[in-house]
């Protein structure tokens, strides 16, 4: 446990002037620059410190941008002692000149990181993170005083959209103090709207999706969706699962890319068929009128084999002869 | 002659006072203050009986506490006629003597977790068991009729005892509890002839099925109050519908989330004289005619004052809510994930609305809708949906806040979660709203400064504290120094609860706090630098207070001790989930956790709780008898 051990006789020393809360040699640059420094064990020691989850504020010291992937589900390690020594406030000053750029870079570099945590959100409210509370601590003496500092880049952050700040908020044990029973509750419930973005405006549609020889349902809100494009690949991601292993297909793999476009192949007139519901109860195929007004009309999707859907009409048939279609 | 007249008033006076003091207890208003002389006079005077009669007029249990401690008489005559027993930290007072000490206890009401356990910054296993309660009041008060326990860990075993030992039960009301399963619910609807109240709000339930429901008997027709929203498993239709059928006293009912939308109308029906309501899912399909079928069922519910559950509402669903929203006194809209435009279409029509719950999806312009058309909101809580997570644009600000407390003359009580705020917007809202009781401001970004002016949020919260004068309940968020918490202790006297979190700069802070805020019971500190001056400066403050919470905080190992031995009715229990292998007296503690006590040191702390000892050289004593 070197990096500790320098640690301790630092504090005994006097301060950290030298080293930041690493025990790393101070560096102007940020990231992960900052592990190049170092002996190669204390690199080993340190990057798998760094697959911690996280240390939370905004402005904070963050973990090695390279390993995000392994961050957010990282190992508990339960037995790791705490490697931030809570200071006695006279040393706060001394500290804090030396971590001014460390904190300032590493926000950057926070936003950097921010899409790959925003995945793993609801996890991390659900996950409970033990770890370091005391690095929270640790950090808020530097934070403080970087305050001044970090405003134009917060401010820039919170007009921005990209939302680095709620990446971090999310990342601190109980921040913001909303009961985890009504976290839970809600995670569920977003879950439900989780395939669709969201936009504001009128509100989401939801409409079923059926496919045959899907063992469920699916619901898709159709005001998430630009055009036919955008609608077509996001049910191709939902049920691309059920095409794996249907009779007829070439022999399939694992890889994703692959049954994206084998799916694309079937749903493009090969196997499958979009149809849809409308207002009268009338199966159509999906294509044929502008977006906006599918929306209006849609009540519901089904992804039809194609065999079956030979007889439906795109634009409005004779309604006796597709409910006979339907009824056989 | 002016002596004389003097004398007369003085005499005039005295007799007034020894007469008017017995009628202060009339008064329920008065707080009492305990007097040395005249018990003896009193016992001539109030033969125990008329005594009694007087007490039972006095209802608060902070009352009943000063009536207690007039004189020894006054405190047994108190004793016994308590009915409604409070306790608000389980492990200040053993089970036992407080069984002894109300004989005719019908209520007994209990809380365990400190606070912040809402927010997992308490590990499990920490404590809170009621357990040794139950066991306690079924052997000596068999006749207890209502249980109501918050932040308790609450097993099937409790449960059955419960259902077993008292024969009269009629209440039980589990708020944040966790522990027990279905199981132990179904032995209570069974058991519980008599039984009024089952409420679980918001527990952790082992749900292993929703058969717990069948096993109200067939002659149980008692039932006031059923809550079980925070269960997730599916309860058969019939069994609910006949449940309802045959409870005519039914009032409140809160159905868990997977009670479906179609259904709904039938359960409606069968209780028409529900007054308050929370619903199930309300996502559903449904066609035209169940749509109306339900609203006409809504439109039944003459009674209706309270609404809530209302999972994923759709906006093409709101309008079947029009009818019940006139007279609707209390909305809980949290769950409900519903837009701006939509949520104002409903708001518009609550102008009864005393108590609103919302997600920030109502956006400053939905606060505006409300400060004009719900002139009669007394509390008002908006929740982060976490929307600005999905990049949606909820502009949620200060000015929503500031423009109801303008519209709303009787706004008392606030939950705000707020990306940032200003120091203009909470002086604005203390000048319009001087009649808080409850303020608290969750500014969600740690630090954040005024982010016009860039200062410190301190002259906010200044104002607050200075123009309220009857703020009971506070919680600060952004970035603050020493000098908010300066004029907290100066002009927060009628505060009670303060949680604080990423504040302040020094000892100062704390020690403002504890020299300043004389009312102040409940302190809860995360992540502030707060240490050990302040602490052991202020110790006998702390046997004022029922309890002070502080993690993530500079407290030494050595301070702990210290305050220990100076406070020997004090327990100080170090929370430390990551134990060092030694512990010298700089060694920085994770969480610690104060409170008074005259039980001792509790015997079920797990392996990460440690109690600091009496006796300074022995340091640290774990004593996990479970």
């Amino acid at each position: 446990m070197s990096p500790e051990e320098k640690l301790q006789s630092n504090v005994s020393d006097g301060g950290l002037k030298e080293h930041n809360y690493l025990g790393l040699s101070d560096c102007s640059s940020v990231g992960s620059s900052n592990l190049s420094g170092l002996a190669d064990d204390d690199k080993a020691t340190i990057s798998l410190k760094a697959t911690e989850l996280t240390l939370g504020l905004p402005g904070s010291q963050s973990p090695a941008r390279d390993n995000t992937e392994l961050n957010l589900l990282g190992p508990a390690k339960l037995d790791e002692k705490p490697f931030f020594p809570l200071l006695p406030s006279k040393d706060e000053i001394s500290c804090s000149s030396s971590q001014k750029n460390l904190a300032s870079g590493n926000k950057r570099g926070f936003s950097d990181t921010m899409d790959k945590f925003s995945e793993a959100k609801v996890s991390v409210y659900a996950e409970k993170n033990w770890m370091f509370p005391e690095a929270v601590v640790a950090n808020q003496s530097v934070v403080k005083k970087e305050v001044p500092q970090n405003i134009p880049k917060g401010k820039q952050s919170t007009t921005n959209n990209s939302s680095s700040p709620p990446a971090a908020k999310a990342q601190i044990v109980g921040w913001p103090p909303v009961r985890s029973y009504r976290k839970n509750t809600l995670a569920t419930t977003c879950k439900n709207s989780d395939e669709v973005d969201g936009k504001p405006g009128s509100g989401p549609l939801f409409v079923k999706v059926s496919m045959d020889g899907a063992p469920y349902l699916r619901k898709v809100d159709l005001r998430s969706y630009n055009n036919y494009g955008e609608l077509s690949s996001a049910l191709e991601k939902m049920f691309s699962t059920f095409t794996l292993g249907q009779p007829g297909s070439s022999g399939a793999t694992g890889k994703d890319v692959r049954n994206e476009t084998r799916l694309k192949d079937l749903l493009n007139g090969k196997d499958y068929v979009l149809t849809y519901e409308d207002k009268d109860g009338d199966w159509m195929l999906v294509g044929d009128f502008s977006w906006e007004i599918f929306i209006g009309v849609c009540k519901k999707l089904k992804i039809m084999k194609g065999s079956d859907a030979i007889g439906l009409a795109a634009a409005p048939a004779p309604r006796t002869m597709e409910k006979s279609k339907m009824r056989a | 002659m002016a002596s004389v007249s003097l004398l007369f008033v003085t005499l005039l006076s005295v007799t007034l006072y020894i007469n008017i003091k017995s009628f202060i207890l009339w008064d329920q208003s008065q707080t009492f203050l305990p007097s040395l002389s005249d018990s003896v006079l009193m016992d001539r005077r109030f033969p125990f009986k008329v005594l009694e009669h007087i007490f039972s007029f006095v209802d608060s249990n902070e009352d009943r506490n000063s009536v207690s401690l007039v004189c020894k008489s006054w405190f047994e005559t108190e004793r016994r006629t308590r009915k409604r027993v409070f306790v608000g930290n389980c492990y200040a007072v053993s089970p036992l003597k407080v069984a002894r000490r109300f004989p005719k206890m019908r209520s007994l009401t209990l809380k365990g977790k400190p606070h912040f356990a809402d927010y997992n910054l308490v590990p499990d296993g920490w404590g809170g068991y009621a357990w040794p309660w139950i066991e306690a009041m079924a052997a000596r008060r068999p006749l207890l009729e209502e249980i109501r326990l918050k932040r308790m860990v609450v097993t099937d075993e409790c449960l059955e005892k419960i259902a077993a030992s008292f024969r009269d039960f009629k209440s039980l009301v589990l708020t944040s509890c966790e522990g027990f399963s279905t199981d132990g619910i179904a032995a209570i609807a069974s058991t519980c002839r008599k039984l009024r109240n089952l409420e679980l709000r918001e527990c952790i339930v082992d749900d292993l099925g929703g058969d717990w429901l069948s096993y109200f008997p067939e002659t149980s027709t008692s039932l006031v109050s059923l809550d079980f929203s925070c269960l997730d498993s599916e309860v058969k239709l019939s069994d609910l519908e006949r449940l309802l059928s045959r409870s005519p006293n039914l009032k409140s009912l809160k159905l868990n989330r997977s009670v479906t939308l179609d259904v709904l109308e039938s359960l409606l029906r069968r209780a028409p004289q529900l007054v308050e309501l929370g619903t199930g899912s309300f996502s559903d399909e449904l066609d035209p005619e169940e749509i109306s079928k339900l609203t006409k069922a809504l439109s039944e519910l003459k009674q209706l004052k309270s609404l809530s559950g209302l999972w994923d509402l759709l906006p093409e669903y709101i309008p079947v809510l029009y009818s019940v929203c006139p007279r609707l006194t209390s909305l809980n809209l949290s769950y409900a994930t519903v837009q701006m435009p939509d949520l104002i279409d409903l708001l518009s029509r609550c102008s009864k609305l005393q108590k609103l719950w919302v997600m920030d999806l109502i956006e400053d312009k939905g606060l505006k809708t409300v400060a004009l058309c719900c002139k009669e909101l007394r509390e008002l809580r908006v929740f982060p949906s976490g929307a600005d997570l999905d990049e949606t644009d909820v502009t949620l600000t200060e000015q929503g806040l500031v423009s109801v407390s303008e519209g709303c003359q009787k706004l008392e009580s606030v939950l705000y979660f707020c990306v940032q705020f200003t120091n203009a917007a909470l002086v604005s809202i203390a000048k319009n709203r001087p009649n808080f009781r409850c303020f608290r401001l969750c500014v969600m970004e740690p630090f954040a400064p005024d982010y016009r002016t860039q200062q410190p949020l301190d002259e906010g919260f200044k104002a607050i504290v200075e123009r309220c004068k009857d703020l009971r309940r506070l919680s600060v968020s952004g970035l603050l120094t020493d000098k908010a918490f300066e004029y907290i202790g100066v002009h927060a006297k009628k505060l009670r609860m303060l949680s604080i979190a990423f504040a302040g700069d020094s000892d100062l802070m704390l020690h403002h706090l504890l020299s300043g805020c004389e009312s102040l019971k409940k302190l809860e500190i995360r992540d502030c630098p707060f240490g050990d001056t302040a602490l052991l400066e202020n110790a006998a403050k702390l046997e004022t207070m029922r309890s002070l919470w502080m993690s993530s905080c500079f407290v030494s190992f050595g301070a702990c001790k210290q305050l220990s031995q100076k406070m020997p009715r004090l327990n100080v229990e170090v929370i430390d989930e990551h134990p060092p292998k030694t512990r010298p007296d700089s060694s920085p503690v994770e969480r610690i956790y104060i409170y008074r006590t005259v039980a001792g040191p509790r015997l079920d702390t797990p392996e990460f709780v440690w109690t600091i000892h009496k006796k300074p050289e022995v340091g640290v004593s774990r004593l996990a008898i479970r």
